[in-house]
Order: C-alpha cells, then structure tokens, then sequence
C-alpha cells in the first residue's frame, strides 16, 4: 500500500491538573480553556507513524468541542497533522456518548476518502470508553478495540488487543476504526517550527445542522441527571513519618489485623 | 421488568461480575416482578446451572464465536432476538471491555443512550436509574434513563454481591450470530494469556501494588516478594503498566482492576482519581509514599511518608524473620 489516510479523533478537555467541577446543569464544566486530551495524544502519535510507514497520505482531526476551541487541535497539529474538522454548535451542549458517536461520524463522512479512524479507549474527562466502537457501528465499519500495538501490513490492519488476562493477535481489513491503549507509542513533543506551522494549518468549522444530526445535546440524550451527592470520606488515618522503624507500624498493623 | 444480564465466562465458568449482576437482577425482578436471562457470547452448555443458581431462568447462547470479537457479534445476536420480539425492558453489563464493546455497538442499532462506569441501579414504578462515582469517587452522579428502553447500563465488578438462590439450571436457547457482513470483518488470529501465579489480583485478601515511585522495573520485585510473603497479589498503578515494567493484568484502578481486599498497600503510588476508584473500597489501606501530600494519604488508615527504597526491604526482612 502506498499512501494512506488517517483520521483522528481528539477530545478537548478541561485541564486534568485543575480540579474538575460540575456546572448547574450538573454537567462537566467545560467553559473554561480546552486542552488535547492526553489519551488522544497517543492515537496522533500512532497515526503518524502508520501515515509515515506507508510512504504517504495525510492525518486528519475530528473534535467535538463547545465554543469553538481549537488549542487541543492545533497541539494535534503541531505534532503533524495536516488538518482539522471542529463540530462546535451551543445545541450540542448535554450530548451523551452516542450523540457524540453520531456527530463525528457525519463528521468523518464529509472530510473525504479515509482509510483507518483512530480513538482512544477512553477520555480522560468523560471516560464513557463507548464512542470508539459507537463510531464502528455508525460507520458501518468493522473495529479493533483495546489496540495495544498496531502495524499494516498490505491493506491490512494487525494489531494486538488487549484482554483482560493477556492480549490477542487480532486482523482486520481496511477501512476500520481502531481504539488505542495509553502508552501504545511514544507521543512526540511539538516541535518550534511544528507550532509555527500548526497556526496556518487548515481547521473547518461545523455545526450539527450542517452536519444533519438531530436530535442533538439535551434534547437528543436518553438520560437526565437526577441528583448529585458527597461519598461517604474515609476516616482519617495515622500518618506518621518514616524515622527508619516505619516498617514496624506496617507489621504491628499486620498484626492487627490479624492478616499475620 | 425483563432484565438481560450479558454473561461472561472464565475458565468453563460464569466470571464473578456476570454472577453479581446476575444476583442484582434477580432481586430487582423479584421485586417488581419480571424474568432475568443470561446473554452468553459462546457456549453455555457448562454455565446454564451456575447461571440459574445465581438468577437466570433463561439463557440465550450465540455458540462459539469463531474469533469474531464479541463486540460487533453478540450485539448482532441480541439485536436478532429483539426484532424477533423478545425485546427487554434494561440490559446489564459487567463494565469489561467486552461489555462495553458489545453495549456500544448495540445502542447504535437500537438507538439508545448507554450509562457506563455505574456501580449501582435502582427502579422506581417504571424509573429506572443508576449510580456513578466521579472524581475519584468522592461525588456520586445519579442519573435516570428517558424515553423508552431497553435501557442499557454496564456496572462496575465487585458493585453487587454474588449470591446464589439455589435456582434450577437455566434453559439454553441458541441465538446464533447472523451475518455480519463486511462490519464482521476483524478476526482473532491468535489467543495470548499472560500467566500469574498466587491468588487473582481482584479475588485476593491482600494487594500489594507499586507505582512509578519504585524508581525502576527491576524494583518492582519488592512488591513481589512483599505480596507473597502476605499470600496476596501484586498490583500497579497505570504508570508503570504503560512504562512495561508489568503486564495490563495487574493493572489497578478506573481501566483496570476493581479490588476490594482487606488491606491494601499501595507503595509509590500518588493517588490519581483513576487509581483510587479501583481501590478505595478496600477495608484497610497502607501507604508508602515520600511525599506527605500525596493523595493517597486522603484516603490511607496507615500511611508511612518515607522511601520505598528503605521501607520495603526492613517490611520484607521483618516479615522473613517471622517465618
Ligand atoms: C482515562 C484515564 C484512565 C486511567 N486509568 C488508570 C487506572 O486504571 N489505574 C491507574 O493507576 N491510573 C490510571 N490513570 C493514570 C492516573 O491518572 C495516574 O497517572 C497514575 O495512576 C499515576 O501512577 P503512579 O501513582 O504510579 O505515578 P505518579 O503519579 O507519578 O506517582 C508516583 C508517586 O511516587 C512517589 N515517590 C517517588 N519516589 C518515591 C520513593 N522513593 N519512595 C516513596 N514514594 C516515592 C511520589 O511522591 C508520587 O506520589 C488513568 C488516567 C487516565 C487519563
Ligand atoms: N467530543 C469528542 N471529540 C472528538 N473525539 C471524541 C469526543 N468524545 C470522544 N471522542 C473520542 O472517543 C474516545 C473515547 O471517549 P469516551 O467514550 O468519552 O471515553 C476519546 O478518547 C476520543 O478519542
């Protein structure tokens, strides 16, 4: 195979480092600044390195996002890729997973010609973990989740899949949606001249109308939030600092506990 | 209320998360009346007795799938008995991966909201809701479906209890998977079990789990001989499992394990909201860590603010000299 077209998916988050917060609608604030989510940052990677491999072709991004942002697209960008398609639409705020599902899927139909689409197993900030095999099923598409190495090899797609006592040795023919695991590939820091370039990259702009899916956000979710509450804390435990006998207060405890 | 529990199997028998769904489901129907099936993606000639102890008095079984992944086939099958006419009012799945795939690609084919990550259900008259821990399990987020079903949810292992009623063995229905066409296209070539030895990192009494505060893969052999020496299993945090020191099997937190042991030792791990959710059920919680603002130490009975590098080898020496 030469050449070939990769799209991925990359989710703009609220900064993980800043505590998270519910709106008033109980929903995950997402007013402030977005950033990439670092989960997608490994499906950029590993579209570059596929793109890369086969001698030729192009990535490409799809992001759902309110308030048109685009600073965790241009990072995507930055890293390499060479364009991008924002769905950002007021209407789409409160839209659970297969709304979501839906709209990147119409999404991806309009950027053209594409060979692999390319998820995370999930977001950081939603982490439903759906959308990916959601996608497939909208596409039409068959779908490796849970990739924890992938390669091509003439027009097909091996990767190994991660269960949950080892992996499997999975193929699947191409076009596919794939899901990929934390730590598949090494995420390349953008380089200077890549955010440079990353400012004048292409990024087109949607809405769900445009897209022709409805219903959408609250309207279209089969599901309403009913009441939010504080877990039960923990008691506060003995914290002590190690002076060298720290080990006999694991043992005494042990002991305690009559585990020994 | 009908309720399908789709079933899992390990090792010839029903994995203990499909079993605790079956016992919740159970309950629920016996309250507001209904019947609970089993949804098996395979061969449930060796389940049907242990199915129908734990709930089912039905099981529906696709036969071997033949390296289709589970996802896209069983979805395929249930969506079949549907439009055959035997469509539930809610769907339970054990949040594995296969549950979710199979869960994902059959609320596109019914059109349906999906709630993941719950690790409780209720049903009031026809209202049916669930509950999900966010923030690291500190808020809890109760959410009710609209609209008409089925609803579909996956749970959480260790949510519920699994309890047998002494039920008879369930009647098997075969459900074959129709023809899925070009979507059924991926195919497992080869199958690859990553071995452990001791008692199963989710089943066991005592877990000893180590981060990325071990410094190196080489150290992560005094989180062995630690667990051992407690006759537990050993555990990581997602740090190190991503850097290839373990396998993803021993994996702990929100993408991987659910444990709730007795003690639980956690040593060089920070406390990241998506390590605690798969661990802070646990009865006793030990930490190691040298920094004494670590996170962990929120949730910690005992927490030791030292180095793992000096702790763990007089922790291991104490308890060799025991014997
Ligand atoms: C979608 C998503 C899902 C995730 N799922 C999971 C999951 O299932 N499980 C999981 O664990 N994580 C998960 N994570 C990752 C999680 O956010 C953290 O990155 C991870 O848990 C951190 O691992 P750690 O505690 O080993 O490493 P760090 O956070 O780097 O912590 C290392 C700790 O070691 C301490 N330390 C350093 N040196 C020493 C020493 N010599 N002695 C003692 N202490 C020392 C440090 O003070 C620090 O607290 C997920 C993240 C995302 C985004
Ligand atoms: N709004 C979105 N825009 C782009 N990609 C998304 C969006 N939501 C989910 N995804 C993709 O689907 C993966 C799984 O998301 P989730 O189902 O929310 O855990 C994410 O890691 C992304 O790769």
């Amino acid at each position: 195979m030469t050449g070939m077209n990769v799209i991925v998916c990359v989710k703009q988050i609220p900064d993980p480092a800043t505590p998270g917060a519910l709106g008033s609608d109980n929903t995950l604030k997402r007013d402030g600044k977005l950033i990439l989510d670092e989960s997608d940052s490994y499906g950029v990677e590993m579209a570059l390195q596929l793109v890369d491999a086969a001698g030729g072709g192009e990535v490409s991004l799809v992001s759902m996002a309110p308030n048109g942002e685009v600073s965790g697209l241009r990072t995507a960008l930055a890293m390499g890729a060479a364009k991008g398609t924002l769905v950002s639409d007021p209407a789409l705020q409160g839209s659970d997973a297969l709304t979501t599902a839906k709209v990147l899927g119409a999404a991806i139909q309009k950027m053209g010609a594409f060979d692999l689409v390319i998820a995370a197993t999930e977001s950081s900030d939603g982490y439903t973990g759906t959308v990916p095999e959601q996608l497939a099923e909208v596409l039409g598409l068959p779908s490796v989740t849970f990739a924890k190495k992938v390669t091509i090899n003439g027009g097909t797609l091996e990767a190994n899949r991660q269960t949950e006592d080892g992996f499997d040795e999975v193929t699947c023919p191409l076009p596919a949606v794939i899901s990929v695991t934390a730590g598949v590939v090494e995420p390349r820091y953008p380089s200077f001249k890549g955010i440079m370039a990353a400012k004048s990259k292409p990024i087109e702009t949607v809405t769900a109308g445009d897209l022709g899916v409805t219903p959408v956000g609250w309207a279209g979710a089969g599901q309403s939030i009913v009441s939010v509450t504080q877990a039960e804390a923990r008691a506060a435990g003995e914290i002590i600092e190690d002076d060298g006998e720290g080990f006999a207060k694991i043992v005494a405890y042990l002991e305690n506990m009559k585990v020994i | 209320m009908n309720i399908w529990v789709f079933s899992q199997e390990a090792s010839g028998a029903p994995t203990t998360a499909t079993l605790e769904l079956l016992t919740k489901a159970r309950l629920l129907a016996s309250s507001v009346g209904g019947d609970v099936t089993a949804f098996v993606g395979g061969d449930a000639s060796a389940l049907a007795a242990s199915l129908g102890e734990h709930g089912a008095t039905k099981v529906y079984a696709t036969g071997d799938l033949a390296g289709k992944l589970p996802g896209v086939a069983v979805s395929a099958a249930m969506k079949a008995v549907i439009d055959g006419g035997d469509s539930p009012d809610l769907i339970m799945f054990p949040q594995t991966t296969e549950g979710r795939d199979v869960m994902s690609r059959l609320s596109v084919k019914l059109d349906r909201t999906v709630l993941t990550n719950n690790v409780d259900i209720s049903v009031d008259g026809g209202s049916v809701s669930v509950t999900t821990p966010i923030f690291g399990g500190n808020v809890l987020v109760t959410t009710s479906f609209s609209g008409a079903g089925p609803f579909l949810a996956a749970f959480r292992p260790k949510s519920f209890a699994a309890e047998s009623a002494g039920g008879a063995a369930a009647a098997v229905t075969a459900t074959p998977v129709p023809d899925l066409g070009s979507i059924g296209a991926a195919q497992v070539v080869a199958v690859h079990v990553e071995a452990t030895s001791g008692p199963k990192l989710d089943e066991a009494a005592i877990v000893v789990s180590g981060g990325r505060g071990l410094g190196e893969a080489a150290k992560y052999e005094m989180v062995e001989t630690l667990a051992k020496l407690l006759k537990g299993a050993p555990g990581a945090s997602r740090a190190i499992v991503d850097a290839g020191w373990v396998p993803y099997s021993y994996q702990v937190g929100q993408t991987g394990k659910v444990v709730k042991p007795g003690v639980y030792i956690a040593c060089g791990i920070s406390g990241a909201t998506q390590h605690m959710v798969g661990m802070k059920g646990s009865k006793n919680i030990i930490a190691i860590n040298k920094d004494k603002e670590a996170p962990i130490f929120g949730i910690a009975d005992l927490g030791i603010v030292g180095d793992v590098h000096k702790v763990l080898p007089k922790l291991i020496e104490a308890l060799q000299s025991r014997g």
